[in-house]
């Protein structure tokens, strides 16, 4: 609302402060050498500077629309990820006697581009790009939750202070000193049995919600502090000052000016939670503790694959490669759009 | 620093408490019936009624906690028999007397721990400091792409791969297996060797960055200046000046990592079945064995705690600026 970029935005319809005034008269007389910008243009430029960042975005945009795309792309390819074609077969024509792929390299043919699953006979390629549906959208679910309760106990802790910022300090430190991992694999069954008597069989959409609902009850600690932190600064910064004096309620202070500045450690976290997310997700499947048989799973793919890894390493290479590009990508675009934002913060 | 001490092992004590009541409550309060829950899929009417007198279950939440925070300051008698000072309860699964277990279990995974925080300082902290020293030529940048690339890298797609690899097809190694050090320290390194490699990935490259940057940012510091303009070599700036000084973001870290440590150890274990707390806690799981997973929550919450103080008074070690506030 009131930072300085957007008093020297050409053509604003309400007359600027002076000097605002007088840049953007100026602006318009030279030509286009002096253009105000705010600071997403200014990011979205420096980011499109970045050959890496722009291919990493691209990898991760296609691993997306892949996921999104799921069921178009099994239409194309004419398979999909339920049907077992190697046990429907006759034994000896995809699957032999031990039940492995009977074509070298894990079944891989024109027909089947990725092989075959060992043991039940799915197709890979179907069950990579399902399952990474599957992954992406409980990561996607879990950082959107974690990111938003972040920004109420970060911003909340940091912007009223005092007693408030005591108990919720605490409470952040509380949960950051759980042992995470264990907490997941442990957790995840009794949450379970809380919805579901374990006896019965859980619906498949209950189970991605107690999934998404463990992570985010420990997802959310590293970005409240750093929002805190941030929060405590801005905080004493004249503009945020002037807006009380003029008897701006707290509300709209955090949300129109707290908020905006924010941005950039919320964008920057995001693109490093959303991938760990996924790890963790995957390594919980791995552990036995993620979705359930049918259901594609890109980590009960590495299980799979560790079990039958001694006779068939194809399959494993094709879940392992996906996700060393997939975090690799991501990881490297958390770079660039954290160097974009902010180019003193160099590596 | 001895009241540093003693007002940090006040507050791990009492976030301890309120792990052990959430986790209690959790388990033992929240579901309908925990003896259902305990017994899992195969139950049948007897084991449920062990299950249900071994729990208390009749006996309010609160006491039945009470009587387990009690049992492991004191010990407390079971079904089973009597169960001596820190009783943790037996094991809905075999029986067997938790803390025994956990003993048990506990040296592979310090060893397997260990070893790996080893071989990740010592390859993070090493790879970060030539990179620095190095800055901007190519060994800088071959080190920084490939542990980029390194750290994309996962425990359990690693982890059968090398198995593959090194055990199987060339042969250079055995299966990864747990020896006691005391029994035999070289079957004990040569079988852990291959679980430290793997551990380690998910970490050196984190190091390796931290290092580089917090070492590059230290050469920049006023007091290197200063040592380099009094005349002193290069090499000896480097060490005692910038070194020291690059540590203290990584101890940090350090501390920060530990619970991260012991989920790495969790995953690795049971890509090698090595029979360490990980392994313990996902096979409880999966049994629904909860005095077991109880017990392995405790005292691996514990441990990270304990570890954590001890990081934070070698943090004032490091920094004398720490210790003087």
């Amino acid at each position: 609302m009131t930072s300085p970029s957007q008093a020297t935005k050409p053509g604003a319809d309400t007359p600027g402060p002076e000097d605002g005034g007088l840049s953007s008269t100026r602006a318009a007389k030279n030509g286009n050498d002096l253009v105000g910008r705010s600071p997403g243009q200014l990011m979205w430029m420096r980011f499109k500077r970045d050959r890496v960042g722009v291919i990493s975005a691209c990898i991760v945009l296609a691993f997306f629309a892949m996921a999104a795309l799921a069921p178009v792309i099994s239409k194309l390819y004419g398979k999909d990820a339920y049907t077992r074609y190697g046990q429907q077969a006759p034994v000896g024509e995809l699957l032999n006697d031990n039940s492995y792929p009977v074509k070298p390299n894990g079944g891989m043919s024109s027909e089947f581009w990725f092989g075959i699953e060992p043991g039940l006979g799915r197709d890979v390629f179907m069950q990579l790009v399902f399952g990474i549906r599957t992954s992406l959208s409980l990561a996607v679910a879990i950082t959107i939750l974690s990111v938003l309760t972040a920004i109420v106990i970060g911003v909340a802790g940091g912007y009223f202070g005092g007693r408030v910022d005591y108990f919720l300090g605490r409470l952040t430190d509380l949960m950051m000193s759980f042992p995470n991992q264990l907490f997941f694999v442990a957790f995840t069954p009794v949450i379970m049995a809380l919805f579901v008597d374990p006896q019965d069989e859980m619906p498949t959409w209950m189970r991605a919600c107690v999934l998404i609902y463990v992570m985010w009850l420990l997802g959310w600690m590293t970005l409240a502090r750093l929002l805190r932190g941030q929060t405590l600064s801005l905080r004493e910064r004249e503009f945020i000052e002037a807006a009380k004096v003029a008897g701006t309620p707290p509300v709209r202070i955090i949300r129109k000016e707290l908020l905006p500045n924010l941005v950039t450690p919320i964008l920057v976290q995001s693109t490093y939670m959303l991938p760990n997310f996924v790890t963790a997700i995957a390594g919980l499947s791995f552990l036995g503790v993620g979705m359930p048989e049918p259901v594609p799973d890109w980590g009960r793919m590495f299980a799979k694959g560790a079990e039958v890894y001694q006779s068939d390493i194809t399959y494993m290479f094709f879940p392992g490669g996906a996700m060393v590009i997939f975090i690799l990508a991501f990881n490297l675009l958390g770079d660039s759009v954290r160097d974009a934002f902010d180019p003193k913060a160099g590596r | 620093m001895l009241r540093f001490l003693i007002r940090r092992s006040l507050g791990a004590v009492v976030i301890l408490l309120i792990i052990s009541a959430v986790t209690f409550f959790l388990f033992y309060a929240v579901p309908r019936d925990p003896a259902m829950l305990a017994c899992g899929k195969n139950c049948t009417p007897d084991s449920l009624a062990v299950i249900r007198k071994n729990m208390g279950i009749d006996e309010p939440i609160p006491v039945q906690y009470w009587h387990f925070m009690v049992g492991i300051v004191a010990g407390r008698t079971f079904a089973q028999g009597d169960c001596p000072a820190p009783c943790f309860g037996y094991s809905f699964a075999n029986q067997d007397p938790v803390w025994e277990t956990i003993l048990d279990r506990f040296p592979t995974t310090v060893s397997l721990t260990l070893g790996g925080a080893a071989v990740f300082l010592f390859i993070g902290l090493g790879a970060g400091m030539i990179a620095a020293w190095k800055k901007g030529t190519i060994i800088d940048k071959a080190f920084s792409s490939f542990s980029l690339v390194l750290s994309s890298m996962q425990i359990y797609f690693i982890g059968p791969l090398v198995l593959a690899l090194v055990v199987y097809n060339m042969e250079l190694l055995d299966q990864p297996k747990y020896v006691p050090l005391t029994q035999d320290p070289g079957g004990w390194f040569m079988g852990l060797l291959i679980p430290w490699c793997v551990v380690q990935i998910i970490f050196t490259a984190n190091y390796t960055r931290l290092s580089r940057s917090s070492l590059i940012e230290q050469l920049q510091e006023d007091h290197v200046r200063t040592a380099r303009a009094k005349g002193m070599s290069s090499r000896y700036v480097f060490f005692r000046y910038a070194w020291r000084g690059s540590l203290i973001p990584i101890v940090t870290i350090f501390g920060v990592d530990l619970g991260s440590l012991f989920g790495g150890a969790m995953i690795t274990e049971w890509t090698f079945s090595l029979p360490g707390l990980g392994t313990l806690a996902v096979k409880s799981v999966q049994n629904t064995d909860l005095p077991m997973v109880m017990g392995v929550m405790l005292f691996a919450a514990t441990f990270i705690i304990l570890f954590n103080i001890i990081v934070d008074a070698a943090y004032a070690f490091i920094d004398p600026r720490v210790r003087l506030s």
